[in-house]
């Protein structure tokens, strides 16, 4: 199982917060940019993949426990965004890799699909 | 124990802040991780609802040992037809809403899979009153 380090590493990402999870293992993903198709997930400490950098995004994160966020195609992410994350623990990358390519690269490294 | 919350339609940078709250009472009171999780997602879609889609509102959350009763109250346009509002996929979000990863037609339903019961009344022109009802024990209910 790879950690949250090395998944970075694999898709070119930054980590803009939450360093301290950096050896965290990461098992499931999920992508999506509907924050009630979010909701419906069940699982806990899960990653979320999105293009969607606002506010609503940590905030759904924080409501169903997901630790990790992937934000696609270098959004524009505020210092607001930033600080509401480590407020509530959840750890943000950015990466220059689409939806699609960062959902590829992961699967191929072994983290598992929710559905 | 109560506790009341103000809501604006519209404030999508506060949406989220009194499920957050909540959030935190639920863990200081050590209530069941699942049944938390259950409440807080309840709470989160119905409070974005009142922003998406009200005007103003007040959350009134109600915490007693056996059970915790959540009363959404706004004031806003009403829903003229709950039954066809509660199916998944039907939204009059605005592009905004939309923007903002909201608008899927699923909030509704997300509510009343997580709540233990769910009451709607609303009065087109009024506003709408959502009742969610959760036990905090996870076999009762
Ligand atoms: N508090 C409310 N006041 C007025 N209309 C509402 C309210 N809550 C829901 N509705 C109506 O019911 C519809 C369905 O609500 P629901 O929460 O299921 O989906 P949504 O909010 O449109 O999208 P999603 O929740 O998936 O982001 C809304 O589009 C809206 O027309
Ligand atoms: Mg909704």
């Amino acid at each position: 199982m790879k950690t949250i380090k090395e998944i970075a590493e694999i898709i070119d990402g930054k980590v803009l917060c939450c360093h301290e999870k950096s050896d965290r293992h990461i098992e499931h993903a999920f992508a999506s940019d509907l924050m009630s198709d979010v909701l419906t997930v069940e699982m806990d400490n899960l990653l979320l993949i999105t293009g969607l950098a606002n506010l609503q995004a940590i905030r759904t994160a924080e409501m169903s426990d997901i630790s990790f966020i992937i934000f696609a195609r270098n959004k524009k992410i505020n210092s607001d965004i930033i600080a509401l994350a480590e407020e509530t623990g959840i750890m943000l990358i950015e990466s220059p890799f689409s939806v699609f390519r960062i959902s590829g690269e992961l699967y191929k490294a072994g983290v598992k699909p929710v559905y | 124990m109560q506790f009341k919350y103000k809501i604006a339609g519209g404030d999508f940078t506060n949406a989220g802040n009194a499920s957050s709250a909540v959030k935190k009472i639920l863990k200081q009171l050590n209530v069941d991780h699942t049944v938390s999780k259950h409440i807080v997602v309840a709470l989160y879609e119905a409070e974005v609802n009142i922003v998406a889609h009200a005007y103003s509102g007040v959350i009134e959350v109600n915490i007693d040992k056996n059970q915790i009763h959540i009363i959404l109250d706004d004031k806003g346009p009403g829903i003229a037809d709950i039954d066809q509002a509660m199916e998944e996929g039907y939204s009059t979000a605005s592009p905004q809403v939309r923007e903002m990863g909201f608008g899927a037609g699923m909030g509704l339903a997300n509510m009343k899979r997580n709540a233990d019961k769910m009451l709607i009344s609303s009065e087109l022109g009024k506003g709408t009153k959502v009742e969610l009802i959760h036990y905090l024990k996870p076999d009762e209910g």
